[in-house]
């Protein structure tokens, strides 16, 4: 078989009198119709690899040693001082290998037609096709890739499709020349894990169509497992460890990999829960209906149909479902943040009202909130003991040693106190997102995807802190989360929603051996999991 | 393209009908705004007349052009002159106010058009060759031209150009309204501020879109970097660019007073301060109607083409 892409000790440094080293002595390879697995977490230089196969680094960062050949040319010889010129790659890109983003609502033009940016991709390396012509071809693609009413869609722009369609647009251009080699970054992590399944499916189909090699770089084991060949483990810049993905998973040889394998959460419920008896339950919400006014329509939409939830002191109740499915806004509800059109809302045995502006301060203090991304949930001018102060100084009961406590709670010690976000990793700028959640004495955490943007092993760490801070404080969690991994190792119990209603509710346990509902058995058979099911091509006829 | 959802004939009637609506709306307010504030800077009697008149001879002139009349009858009078499109005589020139107006307006639009349209389209052909080229010298350059251009009030760039280019060459008329050379100092002094001013936005939104996901996906797929340029990020960026351009296109329309002194041309905004000082009314009326209407369409217009580009916003 031969090598469609093969990389030997590639360096990528940033530009500047003082580069720094962010890829170093990489080298990978992959053959005809294989699919490799380039695992690692953010900073790993996983995706600058592949970038740099196709001439793409972003600006600042530049090759500066190694050997980059795909299908037999050579496109970057450091020592041969050989580089491809942009007419060269052009060539290369989209017709020899293609690829596919991570977030396809960013990855399309938002102005032009979605049919029309599959006819150009298709015209690109076709320009004698007739306009008319490679739109029925991208009419073709686009329901070649489980598009229903292609040729209609088509006229619509990005906005207007689903985040799954849009990545089956994404896939259908990367496929409109049948490329020797797909490279898709991230394909999946923007989406909900049914939608998930769906793509995986979509490029295992493809492949077997095109004969296509991938390159599937992502964070996920899981993924890797059901859907690579072979595995790489990119760390620091450095490849950490190579082989037959079932066997590396199966016996990894190096600790980093271990590492990475035992961060995955368990798959096993949490051994002791936190409940506390004879306290006030954190929360008791009841019918709790969410509508949407919608521009242009009468009626308004429905989020959140008539749900219930009760979290007693120190429990932890998760909140599951897909995209749309209504879990934020139930937990806005619940906040007052969207106030319930219907519904009542008791938090720590206090009756509070629906909109958050008639709640008085010390109900606002009952409910607090940790939000998904922590890079955009803390001022960024603000530094770590102002961000943690500023509720405690809203409620005049700011205390100097009382914002320390906070912070030693969440693992900062006294030096973290100085810093701004921007010197913090994901990790601790969530930590500071929990102190600053915990500043008022909450009897009630609404989670929302706490962890989701966040490294496995971070993820790990996270959980761990909340767990000790549940049974410290008696608190009680509502966890919105699309990670059922997550779900399953700590929640004490579990909600499934579809459509703004509870199709399940039982505890963890229960739903992840016992599921009930179709739907629930449907998410559950979608998480991708170590040993999995595999999705193979069938190796192409080279 | 076939197969584009087309808007309703409802929507696009709805869409007249509201901006008709807003229409009517500014023209009223600004109609009402211009009599309150014309009517409590005093009567126009004394200003019309010479230094010795007396004050018996003010009065009669007041109560001869109806000032004797109570507010409310003015006004109604105002607006019924409004909608009839007769907004009496100018006081002082004892012409239709209106012909007068109109008489200026085509000098007006002259200017205006030309120094929008050639400010925006040099901005554009600037933005887009410091894309094309990545030059950081050329951004630096413009930058910095731009800069000291913004630095000179209109009046003095206007007198330099007069300097150069009619004093020290003798190439181009520095007065009036004769021919196509007399257009061409006062529309470079006004179309240099508006470059300027399109080339910042421009650049800024441009560079923006440099570091999308989309511009990415399309280099990925083979596009040539010229191609992507054109096709898909100009659109992207011109969009909230076309926002501001109607709103200066529009102040445009309402004449430039200063270049229209400098260059002794026969616009709309000398004519206004000149009404507006002398408490002539009906120009001040007649005119402030034309600007308001100028103010709408253009808008309208941009309206249009923004939602032509991104259809989003027609959802909104």
């Amino acid at each position: 078989m031969s090598t469609v892409l093969r990389i030997e000790n590639l360096r990528i440094e940033t530009d500047g009198d003082t580069p720094r080293t962010l890829v170093d002595g990489v080298s990978l390879q992959v053959d005809r119709g294989e699919s490799l697995g380039v695992v690692g977490e953010s900073g790993s230089g996983k995706s600058l690899t592949v970038l740099a196969a196709l001439g793409l680094l972003p600006v600042g960062t530049r090759v500066t040693g190694g050997r980059i050949v795909i299908d037999d040319r050579v496109l970057v010889d450091v020592e041969a001082d050989v580089w491809a010129g942009e007419r060269e790659l052009r060539a290369l890109r989209g017709r020899t290998a293609a690829m596919v983003f991570q977030d396809p609502m960013s990855s399309l033009d938002p102005l032009r037609a979605v049919g029309a940016q599959v006819a150009s991709a298709v015209r690109v390396h076709a320009p004698r096709l007739s306009r008319r012509a490679a739109r029925e071809r991208a009419i073709d693609l686009l329901t070649s890739v489980g598009v229903r009413d292609a040729a209609e869609r088509a006229a619509t722009r990005p906005h207007q499709w689903s985040g799954g369609m849009r990545q089956r647009a994404m896939i259908a251009m990367a496929i409109a020349h049948d490329p020797l080699l797909l490279i898709a970054d991230e394909p999946t992590t923007a989406l909900d894990v049914t939608v998930q399944a769906q793509v995986m499916d979509l490029l295992a189909e493809v492949r077997d169509r095109t004969g296509s090699a991938l390159v599937l770089i992502t964070h996920d084991l899981g993924l890797v497992a059901e859907n690579s060949d072979r595995l790489t483990v990119m760390h620091h810049g450095r490849v950490v460890e190579t082989g037959a993905t079932r066997a590396v998973l199966a016996a990894p040889a190096e600790d980093y990999t271990r590492r990475l394998m035992a961060a995955m959460p368990a798959e096993q419920e949490r051994a002791t829960p936190a409940v506390r008896t004879g306290e006030a339950d954190a929360l008791v919400a009841e019918n709790i209906v969410v509508d949407y006014r919608v521009s242009g329509r009468k009626t308004p939409v429905r989020a959140v149909d008539g749900v219930s939830v009760r979290i007693a002191a120190g429990e932890t109740v998760a909140v599951v479902g897909e995209s749309g499915c209504g879990k934020s806004s139930l937990a806005k509800a619940v906040l007052g943040i969207q106030p319930a059109a219907a519904g009542t809302v008791v938090v720590g045995g206090v009756p509070v009202r629906s909109e958050l502006a008639a709640r008085t301060a010390a109900e606002r203090e009952l409910a607090q909130i940790v939000f998904q991304d922590p890079y955009s949930a803390l001022d960024p001018r603000l530094t770590v003991h102002e961000l943690v102060a500023e509720p405690l100084r809203i409620r005049r009961a700011y205390n100097r040693a009382t914002v320390g406590t906070l912070l030693a709670d969440v693992g900062l010690d006294e030096s973290y106190a100085k810093r701004l976000p921007g010197q913090l990793s994901g990790g601790q700028r969530q930590r500071v997102g929990i102190a600053r959640a915990l500043a008022l004495r909450p009897r009630l955490l609404v989670l929302d995807e706490p962890v989701s943007a966040l490294d496995v092993s971070i993820q790990a760490q996270v959980l761990t802190l909340l767990d000790t801070l549940q049974r410290e404080h008696g608190l009680g969690y509502l966890f919105i989360s699309h990670d059922l991994g997550v779900v399953r190792s700590i929640a004490d119990r579990v909600i499934v929603m579809q459509h703004g209603r509870v199709v399940e509710e039982a505890p963890t346990a229960q739903i992840f051996s016992d599921p009930q509902h179709p739907f629930t058995r449907q998410l559950l058979a979608a998480v991708p999991r170590l040993d999995g099911p595999r999705r193979t091509a069938r190796p192409a006829a080279a | 393209m076939p197969g584009r959802p087309s808007p309703s004939v409802i929507d696009v009637l709805l869409f007249i009908a509201r901006r008709l609506a807003l229409a009517v709306a500014t023209v009223l307010a600004v109609v009402t705004i211009a009599f309150v504030l014309g009517r409590a800077t005093g009567e126009p009697g004394a200003l019309l007349l010479p230094d010795n008149a007396t004050q018996a001879d003010v009065q009669a002139l007041n109560s001869s052009l109806g000032f004797d009349r109570p507010l409310l009858v003015q006004y109604l009078d105002t607006l019924v002159g409004l909608v009839t499109g007769d907004f009496g005589d100018s006081y002082r020139l004892r012409e239709s106010a209106l012909g007068l107006v109109l008489q200026r307006v085509p000098a007006t639009i002259e200017l205006a058009f030309w120094a929008f349209l050639i400010g925006l389209a040099l901005a554009v052909v600037a933005a887009l060759t410091i894309q094309l080229t990545g030059s950081r010298v050329l951004r630096a350059i413009v930058g910095w031209a731009g800069a000291i251009r913004q630095s000179v009030p209109d009046f003095f760039f206007a007198l330099l150009l007069v300097l150069v280019f009619s004093v020290l060459l003798g190439a181009l008329p520095s007065l009036g309204r004769t021919s196509y050379a007399s257009l061409v100092l006062p529309v470079a002094t006004l179309a240099t501020g508006q470059f300027v001013m399109y080339l910042r936005l421009l650049d800024a939104a441009l560079s923006e879109q440099a570091g999308q996901d989309y511009v990415r996906t399309a280099i990925a797929q083979g596009q040539r970097r010229s191609t992507v340029l054109f096709t898909r990020m100009l659109p992207n960026a011109i969009v909230p660019v076309l926002g501001m351009a109607g709103l200066n296109l529009g102040g445009l329309l309402g004449g430039t007073v200063v270049v229209e002194v400098v260059f002794a041309w026969p616009g709309l905004g000398k004519l206004l301060t000149d009404a507006v000082s002398q408490r002539d009314f009906p120009i001040v009326q007649a005119g402030l109607v034309f600007v308001a209407l100028a103010f709408v369409i253009v808008n309208t217009a941009v309206d249009v083409l923004v939602r032509r580009i991104d259809t989003r916003t027609a959802a909104a």
